[in-house]
């Protein structure tokens, strides 16, 4: 990747320094500055950090051996640099400022990646994961759940994706009724469907109630919810805010369901903070933990004091409340928050994954981000800042997201197909810009961004390097025997995520790694096989030249025969040991001590 | 023995109750007979698919009763951290069972102890107690340097009561000398070998604290024997585990540091790693944190943060890191000590072992490690490991000192998983038999108790029971490739983890770990089978194609 090649420079600055945060560590090298890019290149290597990347440049005062530059990214990558002189500082800063803050969806860098692929390529990426077909899976539309063409045109509800699924006695003046009634039009619709006990997970935003307002079409809206499950007598309202911040609404005319108005509903609240809340705890976490030579006892104080597991918790405990009400009472559940694209989304997608193994597969997780991250409308532009917006908007939800995954793939090491490597790739692009998938807040936007056109698609890449986000422990007769996962959430459970948060800091992460290992190893077995397979049908086929040459011998004129037999014998089996000696001697593999080394006719005993 | 055999049978009020339920975290319920003997608490159900409880009276940390009406709960805690629940009906027999178990759980006398009755049901392959002599330790640092020799001084424990009868002191200096050094070190503990760094031939020593006393006492033999383990114009650094104001506080008691005037080529480091005692009350509130059921996060975090016990593994890893990096980084060499150099003088020298010496990450180069460094350096087992974190009377000698070794141990492990030939199993096992077990080599406190107790004759080395095939399979570590070098850990808050092995232990379901584990092994396993295919087939390949002569005619 030697962009500065080619790449028109803004800059170049010699002789910077790149310091080790924790450390008094440093490297030598040369600062280059491209339209994308910030990229470092010392001797033997070269670090390169997308400007998308980057959350803020700092540059702090004059110092005796330089000027520091203080990079904090949205990957949680920290870069102190340490420029000779002021005036180039200077410039790196400035430019960099003028570089990072896009003002308008074509700057980023997703309009300008191009991975050298076709057109057909393309479009075939953005083809992988089809809404519909998941909705098939999980069998809808059905007898009681049906498509609407409400929002065919984002009339209903913008922030809402076209296809929406809905009970099959919501009318349409019920739909609409419903949608006028609730934040930000988005009206109650199908998210997940439990085929065993036909529960739906239902989402949507808070009622426009205030303290005593009330809606029919909204009320037979979560009537019509409640009869589409023959299982259960009520439905489940989960307000994942807490109590307080309700109430709180409810002075500004939203509010939650009053549960004298609807027939047999059960409201909870389950409590999880605001984008607010999150944001500050994140802000803290990183304050803690980026502090040198930091005290054992500051980093728990400050662990706690940040509240960042709490919350992370409260996610997983909202989840788990979900899948229980769901799959052993069988009962479905409306889900919202205030306006239902941010604690819901967190609750329904983790919710899903508890209770549907094919969610925990590559595939299925690209399809559950898909579905309530992506098309259900969570401001994703909003949340990581992608273009120059309000910094009050932004807020690590989704992030959270990710680490509730993760959470969970430390309690259940053989559930997930995919490792935490995964997770971190998705993290990192979410913020990069680089494919068009996140790009905007929801799916009208995306529309008329023209993204499928004009971007390439995360998913076809991230499927593309499939092999480099395998979990090697995944078991899918463990999934067959816990379909539904029940995590414990007592808090010692809860680990703060070091390979996150400390992505690049590697002197903190473990020196030899049990995951790269397995799976070289089971590299290595797949390749083994192949070879193995291959020296089979050699080791046969050799048999049969050497079988046929006796008998050739014996009956025939030796010659001519020889000919024909032998060399096709020869053919194949010097194409075979010339692909194993390529696949077999890479460096993955430890082979004994070369005992042999063939060539056709020769084989030499080396050891 | 039968007049033991008589106090046991006193101590044994009630020796059966039938109809006892059992109640075990994350195992299905048992209902029983429960029976007591001398040594053992049993339920069996008398099922074939059930399985027994068999339980140490010397596990058994402490005991608590409840009656719920005649319905009697027994909670039994035990050394290991576990914690069950016996169910019995019957006020008195319940009574009776309950102060049994309280009486024979907490014998006084070393004889009475389970591994003087033990008879092993196994084969004793190779005998434990002769595993690891010291002799034959030395003979491999002959092999390296012969600056040094193995001085028979403290043959009869009279010089130092902790010390072995053998140790290895410099060559040029003669027993007299290290008598008269004796007298100025804490407990007669005068400086000796503990590590000899191959790679540039720098040393680690261990020592008691000099007796400096308030009016600043020196001994020049002591001098002379520290100085004779520096090479010409180099310098040495003395690691005193304390911090700088626990040390002077530690003349008023007659003990004290070295001061620079009389050392002048060392440098003192005062590192700060907790007491004994502190320790001790550390594991308990973790301990309890641990099984806090409530379901706050905050409560967890500030609980575990009050415990302190992350602060001392943290502490104790980086003084082992100092001591290590000294050696290796800065070609000097190091002595270490605290005030009695049984404890946190200990800890620092094994580990800074650990990430030195490749040998000491192998199975039985750790096990010559805590032979070397705990048992003949006299770490006093029995005072320390008498309760664990669920005692309820106030700790005398009681410590942890040993656990936290381990958890070190397990820490490197984390960072570093190929790099050791054993296990987390095989930490987890030494955790369980420094505190109860059925062998004898945990047992007493020095060197010079354990050859009183004769030991060799009455008991079964733990070394014997683990050093077969069939438990070396399951304490091995299936990712283990020899790992030549220096192996530096990550000291940094975020990269150390509790021991949920230990800690959570019985609070979490293993069930999913175990078989990720039963997984791995499987991997690394086929993984092998296939190479060994491979080459064999190609090894007959080339067997066929030279015995062919048809293939070689032109």
């Amino acid at each position: 990747q030697k962009y500065y090649h080619y790449v028109h420079l803004f800059l170049q600055v010699e002789q910077v320094r790149l310091l080790d945060r924790f450390s008094n560590k440093s490297i030598h090298g040369t600062l280059y500055l491209t339209a994308t890019h910030l990229i470092f290149v010392e001797s033997n290597s070269n670090n390169s950090i997308l400007h998308h990347h980057i959350a803020s440049v700092e540059k702090l005062s004059l110092t005796t051996s330089g000027c520091p530059l203080v990079i904090q990214c949205r990957n949680f990558r920290v870069v102190n640099f340490v420029i000779q002189r002021e005036r180039d500082c200077h410039d790196v800063y400035s430019s960099l400022l003028r570089l990072l803050r896009p003002v308008c969806y074509d700057e980023l860098y997703a309009f300008s990646y191009n991975p050298k692929q076709n057109d057909q390529q393309r479009e075939e990426g953005w083809q992988l994961i089809d809404l519909g077909a998941e909705f098939e899976r999980m069998g809808v539309p059905c007898d009681q759940w049906q498509l609407t063409d409400v929002n065919r045109d984002y009339k209903v509800c913008e922030t809402y994706p076209r296809d929406l699924y809905v009970p099959v006695t919501a009318s349409k003046p019920i739909i609409v009724g419903s949608s006028k009634f609730r934040s930000k039009g988005r009206f109650p619709v199908l998210t997940y469907f439990y085929q065993e006990k036909k529960a739906a997970v239902c989402r949507c935003s808070q009622p426009l109630s205030g303290f005593s307002a009330r809606c029919l079409e909204d009320e037979s809206m979560l009537q019509a919810i409640s009869k589409a499950n023959h299982n259960s007598r009520f439905l489940y309202v989960m307000d994942t805010r807490p109590k307080l911040n309700a109430l709180a609404n409810r002075a500004a005319g939203k509010g939650y369901e009053n549960e004298d108005n609807y027939s047999n509903i059960r409201f909870q609240f389950v409590g999880i903070e605001n984008i607010h809340v999150m944001r500050s705890s994140l802000q803290k976490l990183l304050e803690v933990t980026g502090t040198r030579s930091l005290s054992m006892s500051d980093y728990l104080v400050g662990l706690e004091s940040s509240g960042w597991l709490r919350h992370i918790k409260a996610v997983v405990d909202a989840a788990v409340f979900l899948t229980r009400a769901v799959t052993v009472e069988g009962a479905s559940v409306l889900v919202h928050c205030s306006d239902g694209w941010d604690r819901t989304a967190q609750v329904c997608a983790l919710g899903a994954l508890l209770m549907d193994p094919y969610y925990r597969t590559i595939k299925g997780f690209m399809v559950l981000i898909e579905k309530d991250w992506i098309s259900f409308g969570h401001k994703f532009a909003d949340r990581c800042d992608q273009l120059d917006g309000d910094p009050k908007e932004v807020s690590p939800i989704f992030t959270q997201f990710l680490e509730c995954v993760w959470q969970l793939t430390e309690q259940f090491p053989q559930a997930f197909e995919f490792s935490e490597w995964f997770l971190l790739q998705i993290h990192e692009h979410v913020h990069s810009c680089q494919y068009g998938n996140f790009l905007g807040n929801n799916q009208r936007q995306r529309e008329e961004l023209q993204l499928r056109e004009r971007t390439h698609s995360l998913w076809a890449f991230l499927m593309s390097e499939k092999q480099n986000h395998l979990n090697p422990f995944y078991s899918p007769a463990y999934s067959e025997a816990h379909p539904v996962l029940e995590p414990s959430t007592l808090p010692y459970h809860f680990k703060f995520w070091r390979s996150m948060y400390h992505q690049f800091d590697r002197s903190m992460h473990p020196r030899q790694s049990i995951l790269k290992t397995i799976l070289t190893l089971k590299e290595n077995s797949r390749k083994a096989e192949s070879t193995l397979q291959a020296l089979e049908s050699v080791s046969t086929l050799l048999h049969i030249v050497i079988f046929l040459s006796f008998k050739l011998d014996t009956h025939q004129p030796q010659r001519s025969a020889r000919t024909v037999e032998g060399s096709s014998g020869t053919e194949s089996r010097k194409q075979s040991y010339g692909e194993l000696e390529g696949t077999y001697n890479s460096d993955l593999v430890k082979e004994e001590p070369a005992v042999v080394s063939l060539e056709f006719g020769v084989a030499r005993m080396t050891c | 023995m039968s007049a033991e055999i008589m106090e046991f049978a006193e101590l044994i009020k009630t020796p059966r109750v039938d109809g006892v339920v059992l109640h075990r975290p994350f195992m299905p319920t048992v209902e029983g007979t429960l029976c007591l003997t001398g040594h053992h608490l049993i339920l069996s159900s008398r099922q074939d698919n059930t399985e027994e409880l068999w339980l140490l009276h010397s596990n058994i940390d402490s005991i608590e009763k409840r009656f719920v009406g005649s319905l009697g709960h027994i909670t039994v805690k035990c050394k290991d951290l576990r914690m069950i629940q016996l169910e019995i009906t019957g006020m008195e027999e319940c009574l009776n069972i309950a102060s049994s178990i309280e009486a024979l759980s907490t014998l006084d006398s070393v004889s009475l102890m389970y591994p003087f009755f033990y008879r092993p049901m196994f084969e004793v392959i190779e005998d434990g107690w002769n595993s690891f002599l010291p002799q034959n330790a030395f003979k491999d640092l002959e092999s390296m340097t012969d600056e040094w020799r193995l001085s028979e001084v403290n043959k009869d424990f009279s010089l130092c009561p902790s010390y072995p009868p053998l140790v290895a002191v410099p060559k040029d200096v003669d027993d007299e000398t290290l008598k008269k050094v004796a007298t100025f070190r804490h407990g007669g503990r005068f400086p000796v070998l503990s590590y000899y760094h191959k790679k540039n031939g720098m040393v680690m020593m261990r020592a008691g604290q000099p007796l400096t006393g308030t009016n600043g006492r020196r001994c020049k033999e002591d001098e002379k024997l520290i100085n004779a383990t520096l090479r010409p114009g180099k310098r040495g650094y003395i690691i005193d585990t304390r911090a700088i104001n626990v040390a002077q506080q530690a003349k008023a008691r007659g003990g004290g540091f070295e001061l620079e005037a009389n050392y002048p080529q060392w440098r003192r480091i005062h590192k700060a790693i907790e007491r004994y005692n502190v320790l001790q009350e550390s594991l308990i509130k973790l301990v309890e944190a641990c099984n806090d059921q409530s379901h706050s996060m905050d409560r967890w975090l500030s609980k575990l943060e009050a415990s302190n016990w992350q602060t001392n593994v943290k502490e104790i890893l980086t003084t082992a890191c100092l001591a290590a990096q000294c050696i290796d980084r800065e070609g000097a060499s190091v002595l270490v000590h605290g005030t009695e150099g049984t404890d946190s003088t200990l800890q620092v020298t094994s580990l800074a072992q650990i990430i030195l010496d490749p040998g000491c990450r192998t199975i039985k180069g750790f096990q010559s490690l805590v032979e070397r460094e705990w048992l003949q350096a006299g770490h006093p087992f029995q005072q320390r490991c008498a309760q664990s974190a669920f005692s309820n009377s106030k700790p005398r000698y009681e410590a942890p000192v040993f656990l936290l070794f381990l958890d070190c141990v397990w820490q490197i492990l984390r960072q570093f998983p190929c790099s050791f030939e054993f296990n987390e199993s095989f930490l987890v096992l030494l955790f369980e038999h420094a505190y109860a077990s059925q062998f004898g080599t945990f047992l007493g406190n020095s060197a010079a108790e354990r050859a009183r107790l004769c030991l060799p004759e009455k008991t079964v080395s733990l070394w014997s029971w683990v050093n077969r095939p069939q438990e070396l399979e399951r304490l091995t570590n299936p990712l283990y490739e020899p790992n030549s070098l220096v192996i530096w850990p990550s000291v940094a808050p975020q990269s150390l983890l509790l021991w949920e092995g230990v800690f959570l232990r019985w609070n979490r379901s293993s069930k999913c770990l175990d078989e990720a584990y039963e997984e791995m092994v499987h991997i690394i396993e086929y993984n092998k089978e296939l190479q060994t295919k491979v080459n064999s087939l190609r090894r007959q390949l080339a067997q066929l194609e030279t015995e062919d002569p048809l293939l070689h005619t032109p």
